[in-house]
């Protein structure tokens, strides 16, 4: 019995496949996920049976208009919420029962978020916003500034470590907080609508330092409703009615 | 993530913003503050009239007459009966009947005027006996108090307290050169007349100050048999109006107690029921005394207790306000790996700042105001170690009490909701 089933038990979960030995597993690996939100006497199906497997050095965009649930699947994928059914490993654990507080552990060590408002603390400077994910990872002080000040470097902006967020231009925020998703080293890169706040060139910007990530073999998953942003990606998830309607190579 | 970490960015959201911190640490400030001069004010009172009653003598029981009642059947109440005499006093003295009683003082007083030369005044004289000067915890500064020779011969001798000195001879303590009167002369030797008799003073008493009971320096003391014989107005010559007791020890106090008032009952031919006079501890004088300066400080410290209340809910409030506008950032934490329980350090952390540093500014306005105050308002001020320790439990208390349910709040947010508010 896997923890989904000792959860909802009573309704139809996705029966546990063994890995096939023939293929590496994949990064992410969702099967029959759901999600359903109780919304007053109505039940609305957000996600409704979702298979998805990413494989590590992938680059995928999730696509779909609003409503199609992509934001939904983002939050499972991001481990910010757990399917109502279904399974979802992510390096082989299986994240779907857990509690708040494991969750919150995933997300720190395996996952780094790009944000379409930056979501930067606007009282840190640039650096202090990189290092926060170190703080909660409990790494100590002189460890953490070296790694946040290197992510910083590495997206270009070592000369504006002690600027805070209000100093800085749009594309130049969304490039600090790609740092701040670097700077623990983890499996997934998660970006939600990375470009949606930025102009061409500020877009052109991140999106070529995605492409850099990728090319370095950093899993990227991008939920975007821009073609040119999902022209970028290797792979192209269309999303309709909260389901995949068409996967593009 | 470290203690010092919560602290650091406890400090740093409480700084952006800054006006909102100050206003609210002032509500603590200002409780912790009232609080601590309230009860220093009411200790300083209370510590005072022990202070000024202890004076009265140590192991002190004092037993005064019981009421009088009139022809017409009006009751005179405490005192006015002239119940106890010198043979009271006498029983009372005898090692075998009271081994618990140190020495007896039979005292008789009244009011009356004093001359020398053209100097007069009007002060209280007080009939007794030698044990008087230990009874009461007084010595003699200048010449020397009277004997029991004296007390049985009638001596024409008095002892007079500072300030009746200075009223009729001028400031002459330790044969003083300046004042009025008869020219800064020493009184003692001199011949005053007291309620029409001439009198010689003997001695001077050493300066007391001022009590619950008036001033103590105000006084002619002489022997008892003089002042029954030539001064009373009572029928009785052994009749006296009080009986001073000093016991052997605090510690037998009690036993004290009992003995005189077995053996008065005995003396007085009387029942419980019927008692002539009664006994009272100078225990029981403090304690009476000082109940309402209690009653007094329970009921401020209360009020200000309130104040200090308010500025808990104060604490709430900001910390309220603060968590929901926050949502966002408390999101995005969580997105980045805080655990609910670092969420609910984090606001706690806040929270108690507030208090705390609301009740280290308190305290210290509290120890300003027992500085400065007593200067003032001419009352003492005492604000204890343990006072002081207190407010700053209670102020961080109140922080952390106050930052309970929105740092659960906080921490109780789900990560998505959190994001998606704009």
């Amino acid at each position: 019995m896997t923890l989904p089933e000792a959860i909802f038990g009573d309704q139809p979960a996705y029966q546990g496949v063994a890995p096939d030995p023939e293929q590496p597993e994949a990064l992410l690996d969702l099967r029959g996920v759901r999600k359903t939100y109780q919304s007053g006497s109505l039940q609305v199906d957000a996600v409704r049976g979702i298979d998805l497997q990413v494989l590590a050095g992938d680059y995928v965009a999730i696509m779909g208009p609003s409503g199609s649930g992509k934001s939904t699947l983002m939050h499972i994928i991001g481990c910010l919420d757990v399917p109502t059914a279904g399974s979802y490993r992510l390096a082989g654990v299986d994240v779907a029962g857990m509690g708040e507080q494991e969750l919150a552990h995933v997300r720190n060590q395996r996952i780094g978020f790009v944000f379409q408002s930056f979501n930067l603390l606007p009282g840190l400077t640039a650096q202090r916003n990189v290092e926060l994910p170190l703080v909660y990872a409990g790494v100590s002080g002189p460890e953490r500034r070296a790694r946040a000040r290197a992510a910083l470097d590495r997206v270009g902006l070592a000369d504006r470590v002690d600027h805070r967020p209000n100093e800085l231009s749009g594309g130049q925020q969304q490039r600090v907080s790609v740092a701040r998703a670097l700077v623990t080293e983890p499996d997934l890169i998660l970006a939600d609508e990375p470009t949606g706040n930025l102009d061409s060139a500020s877009t052109a910007e991140v999106l070529a330092l995605f492409g850099d990530l990728h090319d370095q073999g950093r899993t990227i998953v991008i939920i975007t409703h821009e073609h040119d942003v999902a022209d970028q990606a290797r792979r192209v998830v269309v999303m309709r009615d909260g389901a995949i309607s068409e996967v593009r190579e | 993530m470290s203690w010092l970490e919560t602290v650091r960015t406890a400090y740093g959201a409480l700084r952006t913003r800054r006006m909102r911190s100050l206003l609210t640490v002032l509500g603590i400030l200002i409780g912790i503050a009232a609080v601590m001069l309230t009860v220093g004010l009411g200790q300083g009172a209370q510590s005072k009239v022990t202070d000024q009653i202890n004076k009265l003598g140590s192991n002190l029981l004092i037993v005064t007459p019981g009421s009088a009642t009139s022809s017409a059947g009006v009751r005179g109440g405490r005192g006015t009966a002239t119940t106890l005499t010198m043979d009271d006093a006498a029983v009372l003295a005898d090692p075998v009947a009271a081994p618990d009683i140190a020495r007896v003082a039979p005292t008789s007083q009244s009011s009356l005027s004093v001359l020398a030369g053209t100097a007069n005044w009007t002060t209280t004289a007080v009939g007794t006996t030698p044990e008087w000067v230990q009874v009461r915890a007084r010595s003699v500064s200048e010449g020397r108090f009277f004997t029991a020779a004296e007390v049985a011969a009638e001596s024409p001798v008095v002892v007079l307290g500072q300030t009746t000195a200075t009223q009729l001879f001028g400031s002459s303590s330790g044969g003083g050169s300046s004042g009025g009167g008869l020219g800064g002369r020493s009184p003692v030797g001199q011949l005053v007349t007291l309620g029409g008799q001439n009198l010689t003073v003997i001695g001077l008493l050493t300066a007391e100050g001022s009590t619950a009971g008036g001033d103590q320096d105000d006084l002619a003391v002489l022997p008892q048999s003089t002042y029954a014989s030539r001064l009373s107005t009572t029928a009785n010559p052994r009749a006296v109006s009080t009986i001073y007791i000093e016991g052997r020890d605090q510690a037998s106090l009690s036993a004290a107690y009992q003995q005189t008032t077995k053996i008065l009952l005995a003396a007085h031919g009387v029942t419980a029921a019927t008692m002539d006079f009664s006994v009272s501890s100078q225990q029981a004088i403090v304690e009476s005394a000082t109940t309402i300066t209690r009653v007094l400080t329970v009921l401020l410290a209360g009020i200000a207790a309130i104040s200090l209340l308010v500025g808990g809910i104060g604490v709430m409030n900001i910390m309220l306000v603060s968590v929901t506008e926050r949502v966002r950032e408390i999101g995005l934490r969580k997105a980045l790996g805080a655990t609910p329980s670092v969420i609910l350090r984090q606001f706690l952390v806040e929270a108690s700042m507030l208090g705390l540093v609301g009740g280290v500014a308190g305290l210290a306005l509290g120890l300003l105001g027992a500085a400065v105050l007593p200067g003032w308002i001419g009352q003492p001020v005492t604000i204890s170690p343990l006072a002081a320790g207190a407010a700053l439990g209670v102020s961080l208390a109140i922080g952390i009490g106050a930052g309970v349910y929105p740092a659960s709040r906080a921490a109780r947010l789900a990560p998505i909701e959190a994001l998606r508010s704009e």
